[in-house]
Formats: C-alpha cells, structure tokens, sequence
C-alpha cells in the first residue's frame, strides 16, 4: 500500500464528504422541521451554479460571483417556498415528492431555455487554479483545499448558529417537536421561510463550489440528490451532526473504495473480471453501507430526541 | 342496476385494450400493439406497487429491482440457451418458475430487513436495495454489464403459446393484467387485506388488538415482488432486451408517480396511471422537444388539485377505507 | 378520463390515415438531441441538414424526409424511439447512433424488419464481428481502429509506460482493447469509470500521480472529455505527464477546451483540413452555415446522408429493389468527406487514420490538423469474425 496516495485520497474523500455535507445540511434541516420531502434541492445547487457561472461572467471574478450568487440563490429558495412548496407541509410525502419532482422537470428545462443545453465552464482564477505541495511529493489542486476550507467554516459557522442563536435553538425545538413551537406562539410560517432560505443558500453554495470542477449543466442536481438523501438517512434526519459526520464517511467511503477496491480485487480475482467488478461494487458501497446502518440503527445514527 | 361512471370507464378501458391489436393491425400501425403491450406489462408492476404502497402503506423506492430480476432471469436462460444451447432454459415454464421463486427469495429477503423501518427510513432502505442490485446487474459482465443484454428469442410454452408472437405476447400480458387486478382484489377485501390496510392506519391499534402485523406486511411485499417479477418476465420478452437501466432507482420513481397519479389505494388507479403516463411519454415528446416543461407543472397541479388521482376524477370512491 | 378516451379514439382515428402513393424518401436518424451530450446530436443534425440541401433534398428523383428521434442517452429509450421509426413511421433506412450501448440494443429491432440500417458513429465489435449483417453497414469506424492507431504512435514514440482510463461501457472497454492491441509497452494501470454519472476523477488522477507513467490514454467522449482535461489540468498533471487521447476532443467542446487542449495529439480517420474536394466542400459549407468547424460526428452524418443517396438514385428511386441498393452501397460509391475508401465484408469501412494536432488557425479558432498519416486502408480486427464475403 502506497501511504502518500492513501493519503491524497482521504483529502479527496473529505473535499467530497463536505459538498455532500454543504447540501445535506440544508436537506435535513427542511425534512426534520418542516417536514417536507423536497427533491427539488438538487434544482437550487444547479441553480447555485448556473447564478455563480452569469455572476461571474459579467463581473469578470470568480468570488465576486460566487458572492453575488450566494444571496440570489437565498432569494429564489425563498421565493420557491413561499409560491410552490408552503401549499404542501401538510400534504403527505408522497404528494411532495411528485409535485418536488415536478419542480426538477421545471427548473431543468427552464435552465435549457435560459442557458442553452450545452455544459458551461466556470473558470478559475488564477490563485485558485494552480496546486500546492502539501506533502513532498504530493502536489493538491488549491481549488480542492480551498473547497475543504469553505465546507469547515460553514459547518462551523451553523454549528454555532444552532448551538449559540436564539434562532438555533428555534430550529432544534422544530426537529424535535413541531407542534409544540408553533403552540409556544413562534412565528412558524417565519421560521420555515428563513430554514428553507438558509438550506437553498447552503445547496446554491455547494453547487458553486463544485462548477469549476464539473461542468454547469442541465441535470447536475439529480446526480448528486441521492447521495445527499443517503447522507441526511444515515445521519439522522433532522440532525446536522449526523449530516456531517455521515457526509464524511460516504465521501471517504466512496473515493477510497473507488481507489483501493481494484487492488484489493485482483489479489482475489483474475484480472478481466476485477476490473469489470470493481466499479461496480464501488458504487455499491454507499448503498451497503446505508441498509447496513438503518437495519441495526432504523432511524438512522443520530435520530432527533422525540421524533 | 345503475352502472357508475367508473364502471362505465373501467369496462370501456378494459375493452378497448383487449381490441388493440386488431385495431392495430387493421389500420398497419403495429406499433400501437408494441406500445400498449409496454403499456399493460407495466400496469402490472404499478398493481404489484400499489398493493404495498396504496393498501399497505409502503414506499417501496426499490421496486424496479423486481422488475430487473423477472428481466435477468429471462435473459440470462435465453441466453444461455442461445449460446450454450441448454434446451432446458429456453422452456418457458422453467423460465417462468425460475423468475417467480427468484423475485420471491429476493423479495422475501429484502422486505424481511426493510420492514423494520418506518416512511421515509423505509423509502431510502428499499433504494440502497434497489441500487444493490442495480450495481449487481451492471457487475454481470458476461451478460452485458452496463450495456444490457440482447435477448435473441423469446420464450416459448410449448403446448399453450409462443410469445415470439406479438399479438399472443398482447394477449398474455392483458391476461396476467386482469389476473393481478383479481388477485389484488381478492386480497384485499380479505382477512388479510384488512390487516394490511390497518397496518397502514394505524399499526399500533392492529397490534394491540391481537395481529402480529409483521408477517402480513412481509407476505403482502413478497406477493408484490413476485407480481412485479413476472412484469419484469414480460417486459423483456416485448423488448428483446434488458439492461440495469430497468431497474435504476429513476424507474422505481416512474412506478410511484404512476401509482400516484393513477390514484393510490383503489383497485384501477395503477391502470389508469399506467395508461396515462406512457401515453403522455409517448406524445409529448414529439409535440415539443422541450415537453417536461409543460409535464413537470402538470404533476404539481394533479398533486394540488386532484388528490386521489385520475380515480378521483371518475366521482366519489364507492367504499372509502380511510 | 372521458377526454383521455376521445383522445385515444382520435389518436386511433389518425392513424387510419391511408399510406400516399407518391411517398418521400424516409429516414430515421436516431441520435442524442437532450442531455449533455445533446450539443453532439446537435451537430450531428446540421451536417444531415447540410447535406440535404447539397442534394437539394432529393435522392433517385424523390423527396426525401428525415425523422429525428432522441435516445436520452440511454439504451431502452433508443431502442424504443428505434422500434417506432420502425414500426409508426415505416422508414426505409435507420441511420444515426452515437453509443454503442444504445446501437447494440437497437440492433435487433432494424436488421431483418425491414429498413437498412447505417451508424453514424457508434462501431461495437460485435456488429463488427459475430453479429455482422447484410442490412447494415457503417460510415464511421470500428471502435478498436482508432486507438489502435494511437498505439502505434506510442510506440513510434517510444513510451515505455502507460496509464488508461475510459468509461465503462461497450465503447469503453473496445477503445480499451484496441489499444492494448497495439501497445507494445507495459500498461501500469487502468480504470474503468461509471458511465455516464461519474464526472469526479479525483481519485483516478491521484493513482495516476502515483503509478507516474510516461504517457496517459483517455478516452472520454462528449462533455466528459473537458471535465477531464480541466481535472487533470487542476492536478497538475498536465504538463507533467503528456495526454493521448481518441474521441475525447472534438470541434463541439474543443472551444471549451481551449488552451488546456492545444497541442493535444490524437488519432482519427478524418480531420477537417484533409485534401478532398467533398471535405473542402463540407468544411467550407458548414462553417458558412453554422459559424463554427463541424466535428467528426458531423462528418459521419454527411456521408451517411451521401450513401444513401447512391444507392437510392442508383435504382431511380424504387426502393423495392433492395438487393441492387445493398450491392450499390457496398461500393462506397461516392464521395466521401474522408477521401475515397471501401467498405469490408463486414461493411465496416476500410480506410486511413490519421495522427491530428489540436492547434489555433489563421482566424484564432481552434481547431486539429494532420500531423502524419498512421494506417493505410486498415481493416478492423474483427472482420474475420464476421461470416459475410
């Protein structure tokens, strides 16, 4: 085993597990307080993306852009719940993931219209677009560090604002016990606005962090929406910790397996079929790895007390 | 007796799909007879879905898998038929039972694991399910991995039929339709199914009144798998073809909208959702490239305003159970 | 459900329409027009129209009608819009295909019904080898040819170690074998990634830097192509190890691609500068249309478009006389935007390959010219497979 590459994975592991964690967080705070199954949040991380790629564009800088577009996607959650979704917190979840798949189907072909079809490119700024050595020998893209750097601030920055705000502890009341808040006289319509504002600005932001790694295109959200719904069931629905700490192991889990897993298989197995097996069973890992938690644990690790 | 706008509809709808072919054949569009076959096979899976979801209350978010081990199973002896020349797996009584007895393990070991959760944990453990078995398929690299798998004839009952022939293919999958309809019928206006439907209200109650839910929850999921099996059977004999994309979670979401839209919980709604959605699939596309414009609305308005579905739309349900 | 009923009724009422005597000429063209690959189904429809009005829309005397049809990008979706070109619209050829998956799927639903059919791109091995047949013949290449061609430049250049990468599907795995066909020296590692889904190398380009070969082999078709070139870019790997590639740039996304790709070898059976009147005419006329180079998938298209037209005006429109249009296309009669070639016993072209450079031309566009000449009149491995003469 080459310890250096290990290594090297584990970031790439962790820069993945911190996107994944950007857009749970906001995915799991909606589903525990508001109760709302919303497909739709893969549609603001595209949406995050394409605003960074027009922002950045016309101001000619990347984090202008990404400055701009951070509060244009807080203003579109906002203007998505109050128009389409704030009919449906009391529809059951099956009417809320139609009429949020609905929504998918819009946005895409909305950003069709707008955009075009082709995939666009966000390009780097230079100081980002270059890699350093973090390890003699191990050279790291600085864009995938500085993904990492965002991705702590942030889940130290909500930390802070569930542990140490007023607002914070309005949300943990919400995950835990929805009625009993909105009995206590809190403005819940309020509080379900700014939590979903919040979550979209959280999946906006993820999906201008992962532009200039991929391609601005026409169905990123979905893509990546399963993995997000993978993290916030392992986690624990309704927890940020749980979101942060599974977000962690399916990156990890995901880009060391894609790694190692060809190795470990052709020590077993001929050559031909290892490397037809190993992809395969790569992408299987998360799956496993969920039934694995929710048949021992069946509200996932970190369940909200008195869901 | 006064028939009901429903029973006006369901009658209609059941005649007009028995007259496809001819009508097909009569006016040289074959083609409608390939489609409305597609159409019945997966009404069958949306019935299968809709015992356990419409009736049972489970979200099964996985279900497509089914449809994919019915689909392997008939591919992989056809294969091996075609290219090992096994007599025995080009049989389609073996192909048959072999497709029943596979979805019924798979379907019996899955739901024994998923039943221990409740909504949504129980909707996110049947897709890691559904997309283990996806990956399984696309791991297959004899039988086509990624790409699928061409199926170059189809199954033969020597005696009773030939499904090579797509008229006798119409009319089998019609009949395994009206036998599903029957036995979801029959089900659920059982013992059985009034255990099940109580479960769904309220599983507590049925406990505390002396059910066991457990086992009847489990049996009524293994009876949907093996439903959805034989679906997944026929589906890749009218295509010639099965691939892992049949049973990518994108599919299992297709079978719970259809359900949904058709209406969950009545007898007829999977059918009526099932016809729908391929029609619309099957026209909108050449109307506008850009049609999920106008089909992504449509799905928030039939949620907003017809709950309940098309069944809805045909008045008042004759017996409401909740 | 009343209005659904009237609508079948009138669906049903439509297709009563009787078949008209004086029919066109119909074409399915099966192709990705949705998606992220859309942009290639795109170009792909401009030279088809393109060449359509080269001919004035006319082939052996009558008109000719082109149906384009959407695969998604997946193989049950081509296989279904196949299955209604071929069963609603009646088409008398099938043409298109840019994967391989989707071809292989579809196959069975052309071949034998009917309808000739000719891919525009996609070139599995088994089409080319055991399930050859006389309905269907192809106007690109083989899948192996192409980095077949390009193992022979590695070794031309002498590379001792080499590193693959390529998306796991039908394609994949034959741009896989072809160049480990040729390849002379030791291959150090290799990845197959999920296709179409996976669009992170992250982990591949950190093997990568660790096996640290001499030369990397990609292929990544479409959009996947700049997201790789931009990663490995990013992991600086781009000036350290040198990329060799086949079907990965093309003139859809090489403007994406910019710098990151100048000076980017990789082989093909046709460039945009090559020396032909039909090719100068193509170029020239697609710029001129549509502003921009047209790619090598375009240029498929345009020769399918050519060979059908010679073998419809080679029985004066009366296409009953299929065996006479099948012997006339076996010529390769006409001019093709590659120079002259001619078809194998498979019906595969037999043709030349060609090493090009991706380089910036006298407007500052970028685009590829030859750099040398690899194969003459190569033949894919596959053809003895096939059990036509």
């Amino acid at each position: 085993m080459n310890w250096l590459l290990l290594f090297e994975q584990i970031l790439n592991g962790i820069q993945l597990g911190l996107l994944l964690f950007l857009l749970a967080a906001g995915l799991t705070l909606i589903f525990g307080i508001m109760d709302l199954v919303n497909l739709a949040h893969g549609s603001l991380y595209m949406m995050g993306a394409y605003f960074a790629y027009s922002f950045a564009g016309w101001t000619d800088s990347f984090v202008i852009g990404v400055l701009l577009a951070l509060p244009a996607t807080l203003l579109l959650g906002i203007v998505v719940e109050v128009v389409a979704l704030r009919t449906l917190y009391d529809r059951n979840h099956l009417d809320q993931v139609l009429a949020t798949f609905g929504l998918i189907l819009f946005f895409n072909e909305l950003v069709r219209i707008i955009w075009g079809p082709a995939g666009l490119d966000l390009p780097l700024p230079d100081f980002l677009n270059t890699s350093v050595e973090i390890l003699p020998g191990i050279p790291y893209p600085t864009y995938r560090l500085a993904v990492i750097a965002v991705g702590l601030l942030v889940a130290l920055f909500l930390y802070l604002l569930v542990a140490r705000t007023r607002i914070g502890m309005l949300i943990r009341a919400g995950a835990s016990n929805r009625e009993m808040v909105g009995a206590l006289g809190v403005d819940i319509k309020l509080l379900y606005t700014i939590v979903f504002g919040l979550g979209a600005a959280l999946a906006g932001l993820a999906g201008m962090m992962a532009a200039p790694i991929l391609t601005v295109e026409v169905g990123m959200g979905e893509r990546i929406l399963i993995d997000t719904f993978v993290v916030i069931v392992i986690g624990g629905i309704g927890s940020i910790r749980g979101a942060f700490l599974a977000a962690l192991i399916i990156g990890l889990i995901d880009t060391v397996g894609r790694s190692i897993l060809p190795d470990l298989l052709n020590l077993m197995l001929p050559q031909a079929a290892a490397s037809t097996a190993a992809p395969a069973l790569s992408s299987m890992l998360t799956y496993v790895l969920m039934a694995l938690v929710l048949a021992i644990r069946p509200a996932g690790l970190f369940p909200p007390r008195g869901a | 007796m006064t028939l009901s706008v429903r029973s006006v509809t369901v009658i209609l709808v059941l005649l007009g799909l028995a007259l496809v072919p001819p009508i097909a054949s009569w006016v040289d569009q074959g083609y409608y007879t390939v489609l409305f076959a597609r159409m019945l096979i997966m009404s069958i899976a949306a019935i299968a879905l809709n015992l356990i979801l419409g009736f049972g209350g489970m979200v099964s978010f996985g279900h497509a898998a089914f449809l994919g081990v019915g689909g392997y199973v008939a591919g992989i002896f056809i294969f091996h038929y075609f290219e090992d020349g096994a007599e025995w797996m080009g049989n389609g009584y073996v192909q048959l039972a072999a497709t029943i007895v596979a979805s019924a393990l798979v379907a019996l070991f899955i739901g024994a694991i998923c039943l221990r959760t409740r909504g949504v944990y129980f909707i996110m453990i049947t897709l890691a399910f559904g997309q283990m078995l996806f990956f399984v398929a696309v791991g297959l690299e004899i039988y086509g991995g990624d790409d699928g798998l061409s199926l170059y004839t189809r199954s033969e009952f020597p005696g009773l039929f030939d499904l090579n022939d797509r008229t006798t293919l119409y009319y089998v999958s019609y009949g395994t339709m009206l036998a599903c309809l029957l036995v979801s019928w029959r089900l659920i206006n059982s013992r059985f199914g009034m255990v099940l439907r109580g479960a769904r209200l309220n599983d507590r109650r049925m406990k505390a009144i002396g059910f066991p839910t457990y086992p009847y929850r489990l049996v009524a999921f293994v009876i949907s798998g093996v439903m959805t099996g034989i679906a997944g059977f026929l589906l890749a004999n009218q295509t010639d073809f099965v691939s892992p994309s049949m049973m990518h979670w994108t599919k299992s979401g297709d079978l719970i909208i259809i359900v949904v839209l058709g209406g969950m919980g009545t007898l007829f709604g999977p059918l009526f959702g099932t016809i729908a959605y391929l029609l619309l699939e099957d026209i909108l596309p050449s109307i506008t490239e850009s049609w999920q414009l106008f089909f992504g609305p449509m799905l928030i308005l039939v949620v907003l305003f017809a709950r309940g579905g098309i069944d809805s739309l045909l008045g008042p349900r004759s017996r409401p159970d909740d | 459900m009343k209005r659904l009923i009237v609508g079948m009724v009138s669906a049903v009422a439509l297709l009563a329409t009787p078949a008209m005597a004086a029919d066109p000429v119909k074409i399915g063209f099966v192709t990705t027009l949705t998606t992220n690959a859309g942009a290639i189904g795109e170009d792909m429809r401009n030279a088809v129209e393109l060449a359509l009005d080269h001919i004035d829309r006319k082939m052996g005397g009558r008109d000719v009608e082109v149906i384009y049809a959407d695969d998604q990008f997946k193989p049950d979706v081509g296989k279904q819009e196949t299955v209604k070109l071929v069963e609603k619209e009646h088409v008398d050829f099938v043409a298109g295909y840019i994967w391989s998956h989707v071809l292989l799927a579809s196959y069975k639903s052309v071949v034998g019904k009917g309808p000739f059919l000719i891919s525009s791109n996609a070139g599995p091995s088994q089409i080319a080898g055991k399930l050859c047949d006389p309905d269907f013949f192809s106007t690109s290449w083989q899948n192996d040819q192409t980095p077949m061609a390009m193992g022979e430049v590695l070794n031309q250049k002498g590379i001792k170690s080499l590193y693959i990468m390529a998306p796991n599907y039908a394609a994949g795995k034959n741009m896989v074998a072809g160049v480990e066909r040729t390849y002379k020296g030791e291959v150090v590692g290799k990845d197959l990634t999920k296709f179409p889904d996976q669009l992170d190398f992250s982990a591949e380009l950190a093997k990568i830097r660790a096996a640290n070969p001499e030369a990397v082999f990609i292929f990544y078709p479409g959009g996947h192509g700049p997201q790789f070139f931009k990663q490995y870019a990013q992991a600086g790997l781009k000036d350290k190890i040198p990329l060799y590639s086949v079907f990965s740039v093309d003139s859809i996304n090489i403007d994406r691609l910019g710098d990151l790709a100048l000076g980017t070898l990789m082989t093909q059976f046709w460039v945009p500068d090559l020396d032909f009147p039909a090719n100068k005419k193509f170029v020239a006329d697609y710029k001129a249309k549509y502003g921009k180079y047209p790619s090598f998938y375009g240029a498929q298209s345009y020769d399918t478009i050519m060979l059908i037209k010679s073998a419809v005006d080679a029985v004066g429109g009366d296409l009953s006389k299929r065996d006479e249009m099948r012997a006339e296309m076996k010529k390769a009669n006409f001019d093709s935007v590659r120079g002259p070639f001619t078809f194998g016993n498979n019906h595969f072209p037999i043709q030349n390959f060609y090493l090009r450079e991706v380089i910036k031309d006298a407007d500052g566009k970028f685009t590829t010219s030859v750099v040398q000449t690899v194969y003459e009149n190569h033949q894919d491995p596959y053809a003895s497979e096939c059990e036509m003469k």
